[in-house]
């Protein structure tokens, strides 16, 4: 059965279909790929699916129950959660706080338990810790040890994405939305990343719905690959297909090419 | 870098690995650089807990009576300590919320009023303290709910209006309370006298002991002062505070992550205004009246000054900037202290500038040789230019240094003070050498208007001084005296 299924979702902002009656489905432990070319629509979809936009027509459906208006955090809560493109951390807070205010949604200590620091209160807080530690630990020792005390903000580009990453899993997430992991990574850590996000289903359990331009990683992680143009799903297969598709080539590089080719 | 660095088994040996950044990864190795003893210091300051500076502090702040019989002093210092709190209750909003809430002291104003409606001879309702102050609190956070509800949606430039929106409303309501539906309830611009003081234990808290502040108003102003600290600091390092914290570095992570950032809001307007709710009853059971002119702008201005001027986000930096503006307003009311604080911050100025270059000693010796000459020309030509009265500190130098006529025209004040501020334009304007010569006379005037101007009308020349202090702060160090490093956009 499908995780999350999206049935005829469209959005347009005035004029323009950003996505057009789409169909998607991403079953439970797949990994999914979405590609196209900038504008196609990927983020937005993103953003439908996290609440942030809500569709003007279609539904969307998580383990069978529709997450059509819901807040997004209330979607959080649920299970999805994600990253952005454009890193969005809590810059002025420290590397474990970031990942520890992501627990926010399954913890439970109110104001005024946290006021009197009840014993519930410090076992609960304690078990933060414990999550973000381990959340962390999952990167090696790239985002270990007296890091964690220090500001988001000192990390590096590449540690930023996986602080992002190690973020969105504390939520305990059951599907994961990276939108472009590999974004601004030199060669090797791109296949560092390209292991990392196996590795997150392998040990973490977590599906995975990715956005990716660099076709080594989409080659290398996809169990599925979904190619969007102007809004519209124009290919869905293996990569082999759909990197091959004759309208997945035009949409990347345009009609004159194919025939040259 | 060795294993024996406390830091040091958790730093791969081999270095920054592919990714890893140098800087981050040097950053235990530079932290141990400062040896010696002002390392170590550095280091056993680094490791004292929260808590031992709490106690210290307020310890050290409930010794003052002792050593300090004047009613004045032990006055100003329960003002401080009121200013502390209203800080504490802001820095929930501003520097943990994010939201620039303008509106903040009319839940001060609405605590003290709400304090003298339910313990005063106005309706005859006299409350047990015990139970009408947590009632306020209570009232002061349902407030703040509600100014949120409207403002949930809100952010920046568009909350700062309704909420000033709202003190303003506060203003109205209060100054045509007097006649609200055919009643008088506010008692209007007059205000509400003879406010109950507080009744702890069995007993009237006494404002006047013998004629004299009695310090027990102190010592209970200080017992709220710990429990608005530690109750606040314990929310920070929970939960609630780290999502407050996540809302004011970026609300769309935050809902992403799973936070309700519109019930955050709402949760952190509730907290600003209980705490100043909090803090109005104590205020009105000191003054023993309330009215609607004392929560208005002047004082919006200064607990914001102290937020930013401390080091907004920050519990200490907040305390520490009411512990810094509070005394400071206070002796800029004394013509002959002013004078000594402005002194004082010249020649430091002065000092500090000289010591980071060759040239600015140049200009600061030059400033001083200039007033020497421009006080003996003056002089010679006519005595009764140089016959005004210094009086107070540093008299002895600005006897032969400022200018002060012994009446002054009426049209020296306009002109030297519009010549000041234009002079300084200037100087920021002009490039190279000419800036430096430029320097030299725009300092010399400004002391003049200063001593001849400034300190004839102090209560305006307060704030002024108040705003150079925020600009000098803000230009050399943005985010305040103990505030992080805060990072915008990168």
């Amino acid at each position: 059965m499908a995780l999350l299924e999206l049935r005829g979702v469209s959005l347009a902002f005035g004029g323009l279909q950003v996505v057009h009656e789409l169909d998607l489905h991403v079953d439970e432990g797949e990994i999914v790929s979405v590609i196209g070319p900038n504008g196609a629509g990927k983020t937005t979809l993103f953003n439908l699916i996290t609440g942030i936009y809500r569709p003007h027509a279609g539904d969307i459906l998580l383990d069978g129950r529709s997450i059509v208006g819901l807040q997004p955090h209330e979607i959080s809560r649920r299970g999805i959660s994600r990253t952005f493109q454009t890193l969005r951390l809590f810059l002025n807070m420290s590397v474990k706080e970031n990942v520890m205010a992501a627990a926010y949604g399954h913890t439970k200590a109110g104001v005024f338990r946290s006021m009197l620091r009840t014993p519930g209160m410090r076992r609960e807080e304690r078990a933060i810790e414990e999550l973000a530690s381990q959340r962390l630990a999952f990167f090696g020792k790239r985002l270990m040890g007296y890091r964690w005390d220090q500001p988001a903000y000192s990390l590096s580009y590449a540690n930023r994405r996986r602080l992002e990453i190690a973020r969105a899993t504390a939520t305990n997430p059951r599907l994961l939305l990276l939108d472009e992991p590999a974004a601004g990574m030199n060669p090797a850590e791109t296949h560092e990343i390209t292991e990392l996000i196996g590795e997150l289903r392998a040990e973490g359990g977590y599906t995975i719905l990715v956005i990716e331009h660099d076709m080594h990683v989409v080659e290398g992680i996809s169990d599925r690959v979904v190619a969007l143009d102007h809004g519209v799903k124009i290919a869905e297969g293996s990569f082999e297909r759909v990197a091959t598709d004759e309208k997945v080539v035009e949409a990347y590089l345009g009609l004159n090419t194919m025939s040259q080719k | 870098m060795s294993d024996s660095t406390p830091h040091g088994s958790r730093v791969p040996a081999e270095g920054p690995a592919v990714g890893q950044d140098e800087w981050v990864a040097r950053h235990a190795e530079r932290r141990l650089m400062r040896g010696g003893v002002l390392g170590s210091v550095e280091e056993r300051l680094r490791r004292v807990p929260w808590w031992a500076w709490l106690v210290l502090f307020v310890a050290a702040f409930s010794l003052l009576p002792v050593f300090e019989g004047s009613g004045y002093v032990r006055r100003v210092a329960f003002d401080t300590v009121l200013y502390m709190l209203l800080a504490l209750g802001l820095n929930v909003v501003v520097g943990w919320g994010g939201l620039l809430d303008l509106g903040y002291v009319a839940f001060y104003g609405i605590g003290a009023y709400a304090y003298a409606l339910l313990d005063s001879d106005k309706f005859g309702v006299h409350l047990p303290s015990l139970v009408a102050v947590p009632l306020i609190v209570v009232i002061g956070a349902v407030a703040g709910l509600l100014l949120g509800l409207p403002s949930r949606r809100l952010s920046g430039d568009y909350l700062a209006i309704v909420t000033l929106f709202f003190l303003q409303l506060f203003q109205t309501i209060t100054t045509n309370g007097d006649s609200m539906f055919g009643h008088n309830v506010t008692g209007g611009p007059n205000g509400i006298l003879n406010v109950d003081p507080f009744h702890l234990f069995g007993h009237d808290l006494a404002v006047q002991h013998g004629g004299v502040f009695a310090v027990s108003y102190l010592y209970v102003a200080l017992g709220f002062f710990v429990v608005v600290f530690v109750a606040l600091r314990f929310v920070n390092h929970s939960r609630t505070g780290r999502a407050w914290r996540s809302l004011r570095e970026d609300p769309l992570a935050a809902e992403a992550m799973g936070m309700p950032v519109n019930w955050l809001k709402l949760m952190s307007f509730s907290f600003g205004a209980a705490v100043a709710a909090f803090t109005g009853t104590i205020y009105a059971a000191l003054a023993a009246s309330v009215f609607p002119l004392t929560f208005y702008f002047v004082l919006l201005i200064t607990v914001y000054t102290m937020v930013i001027l401390g080091g907004s986000g920050s519990q200490a930096g907040v305390v520490a900037g009411a512990l810094i503006v509070s005394p400071l307003l206070e002796m800029l009311r004394d013509g002959s202290k002013s004078r000594v604080i402005f002194f004082v911050i010249l020649v430091a100025a002065l000092a500090l500038a000289a010591l980071r270059s060759r040239t600015l000693a140049i200009v600061a010796l030059a400033t001083i040789a200039f007033g020497f000459v421009v006080h003996a020309v003056c002089g010679a030509i006519d005595s009764s230019w140089i016959a005004g009265e210094h009086g107070g500190g540093f008299a002895g130098f600005t006897d032969h240094w400022v200018v002060a006529p012994e009446h002054l025209a009426r049209w020296i004040a306009p002109v030297s003070y519009i010549g000041v501020i234009c002079a300084t334009l200037l100087v920021t304007v002009a490039r190279g050498r000419l800036r430096l010569v430029l320097l030299v006379p725009t300092i010399y005037l400004a002391a003049f208007v200063w001593e001849n101007v400034m300190l004839a009308k102090p209560e305006p020349t307060r704030f002024i001084v108040l705003g150079l202090i925020l600009i000098a702060l803000m230009i050399l160090r943005p985010n305040g005296l103990l505030g992080e490093r805060r990072v915008e956009i990168i």
